[in-house]
């Protein structure tokens, strides 16, 4: 039952790790040769699966971090209490072998041109990764949609993909903020994300905006209330919860 | 409305894997109806549960059951009475 | 053939079997919160707890529960996802007490709770102080999260028997399954004989 893909059926295979880089301290990106790979969507992720050497077996999901073309590759942040994250994020090395299988995912995917309405990205912590997968895929097809990134995390240490979201594309504006502790001098956002911060830089719902919210379950709920009250259709706005990862 | 077990509670997305191991295609996108209470949604919408002991999806609206997913010995049941639909 | 994931191990080690741990549990200084759904909120001014069923139902109101005998007990307590808690502390009515109160011949209950849960018990593993109604843990109010305002406590069945918000027993004549026994969860689950599936 394994190896052999079937054309539309999802089955695990085994990919090969082929480079890991830390993104932050806790936060580190692992990247697949995967042998039957079928390509993927923006937004869409992989599930992973470990087997130790009693036969005992752990499964996990993890969105895809690359664009569609790109190596597979996801982003995993370390729990301190995880089973699978301090495993993947240190000790993993390129040449390990890992079961994988994907992609998944038919509705939390960005798909231009079929969509080119301004794209509003709202991100709590590693829910940043499908959004980057966005991100670098808009870039690859050279696309001009414009597009607004709120990235929610505690601290600057803890923002992810750093230095590719400062790197601002064209048509790309990136708004940091940071909950609990910000650097001196610092004069972005500083609180949890709330109303009135998404009324300042959501895209008037007249311009048929799609909005993208990842994150913890709080969050994404939170947020995702706050986009309909200020007019977004439940239909143009998009959510992935990814359950608890620590308080904000 | 806000509290450490809300927090764990996640969506239809988290289940896209074991839905394509079900029903040989790709769910998360597919609308589905509560037989209580005739909310239409994704399932990626839907609230899901995963205590463990099996996977719990309930309407985000009402809280009724609308799919339970227990794997015993390799078998899965699979119990999808609470909706009214699903395409 | 799954390869084997180099140096990846479970996290949680099964202890040593000393007596006091059934096979195939790990001990926790967790209390691990595993829930089917969203944590019930009732008002204890709407809450009840009631034996339905046998010739004499019983309902007792919050305030007439809390003048209720109660007892407190330390016990060890086992769930089917493999966790073992140590030595917990609660306090609650006994079985006993309860069902003193009717009048039944029934063999069989079928617990209800806020929130739809059901699960089933032999009324013997009720009775003999084998069985409360808990409403604090460690000394405090329990907490919804754990099954808040008052719980099932019968700590020699697999912990999913121990039912959370608990609002009442249903007695009957035979054995019906509760939630997850209709999935294929064991109709009893004595944790000595790992009865954690139908078949087990």
């Amino acid at each position: 039952m394994e190896g052999t893909a079937v054309r539309g059926r999802l089955t695990w295979q085994t990919a090969t790790v082929s480079a890991v880089m830390d993104e932050t301290p806790t936060v580190r990106t692992l990247s697949f040769e995967v042998p039957d790979w079928a390509g993927h969507r923006a937004g869409q992720h992989l599930d992973i699966r470990l087997t130790a050497d009693d036969g005992y077996r752990a499964e996990r999901s993890y969105s895809i971090a690359s664009a569609p073309g790109e190596p597979v590759a996801i982003t995993v942040e370390r729990l301190d209490d995880g089973e699978v994250s301090p495993y993947l994020t240190q000790d993993v090395q390129p040449g390990d072998e890992i079961e994988l299988r994907g992609p998944i995912g038919g509705y939390f995917v960005w798909d231009p041109p079929a969509d080119m309405g301004p794209l509003l990205l709202l991100a709590g912590g590693s829910g940043v990764v499908p959004l980057r997968a966005m991100l670098r895929h808009r870039a690859r097809i050279g696309s001009s949609v414009p597009v607004r990134l709120l990235y929610s995390v505690r601290r600057l240490p803890d923002v992810i993909y750093h230095s590719e979201l400062t790197a601002e594309p064209d048509g790309v504006q990136v708004s940091y903020t940071l909950t609990r502790q910000q650097p001196p001098g610092w004069t972005g956002y500083a609180r949890r994300v709330d109303q009135a911060m998404i009324t300042e830089l959501a895209w008037p719902e007249g311009q048929m905006p799609l909005a993208y919210v990842c994150g913890p379950t709080n969050f994404v709920e939170a947020v995702a209330a706050d986009l309909v009250a200020l007019g977004y259709p439940p239909q143009r706005v998009k959510t992935e919860r990814f359950g608890a990862t620590g308080t904000p | 409305m806000v509290g450490p077990l809300e927090d764990a509670v996640l969506d239809g997305n988290a289940i896209g894997g074991l839905l394509i191991e079900l029903f040989g295609t790709e769910m998360t996108a597919a609308v589905g109806t509560c037989g209580v209470c005739g909310t239409s949604g994704h399932v990626a919408e839907m609230a899901v549960y995963r205590p463990k002991l099996g996977t719990v999806v309930r309407c985000r609206v009402c809280d009724n059951v609308l799919m339970v997913f227990v794997e015993v010995r390799g078998v899965t049941c699979v119990d999808l009475h609470g909706l009214a639909q699903l395409a | 053939m799954s390869p084997i994931s180099r140096g990846f191990h479970r996290r949680h080690e099964e202890a040593e079997p000393a007596g006091r741990v059934p096979p195939g549990q790990y001990v926790t200084h967790d209390f691990p919160v595993l829930s089917a759904g969203p944590t019930p909120h009732t008002p204890l001014a709407n809450w009840t707890f009631s034996i339905e069923g046998g010739s004499s139902p019983a309902s007792w109101t919050w305030q007439e529960f809390q003048a209720l005998p109660a007892e407190t007990v330390t016990v060890d307590i086992h769930c089917v996802t493999r966790w073992s808690k140590l030595d917990t502390s609660w306090t609650g009515v006994s079985l006993d007490v309860l069902l003193d109160a009717v009048s039944y011949d029934a063999p069989y209950v079928l617990a209800f709770c806020d929130g739809g849960y059901t699960t089933n018990l032999p009324v013997a593993d009720l009775k003999g102080g084998k069985a409360w109604v808990a409403y604090r843990y460690g000394g405090n109010p329990l907490q919804p999260e754990h099954g808040g305002p008052a719980r099932l406590l019968v700590p020699h069945l697999y912990f999913w028997k121990s039912a959370k918000w608990v609002r009442g027993l249903r007695l009957r004549e035979t054995d019906a399954p509760g939630f997850w026994e209709m999935y294929g969860y064991h109709m009893y689950g004595d944790p000595w004989k790992e009865q954690r599936y139908a078949g087990d």
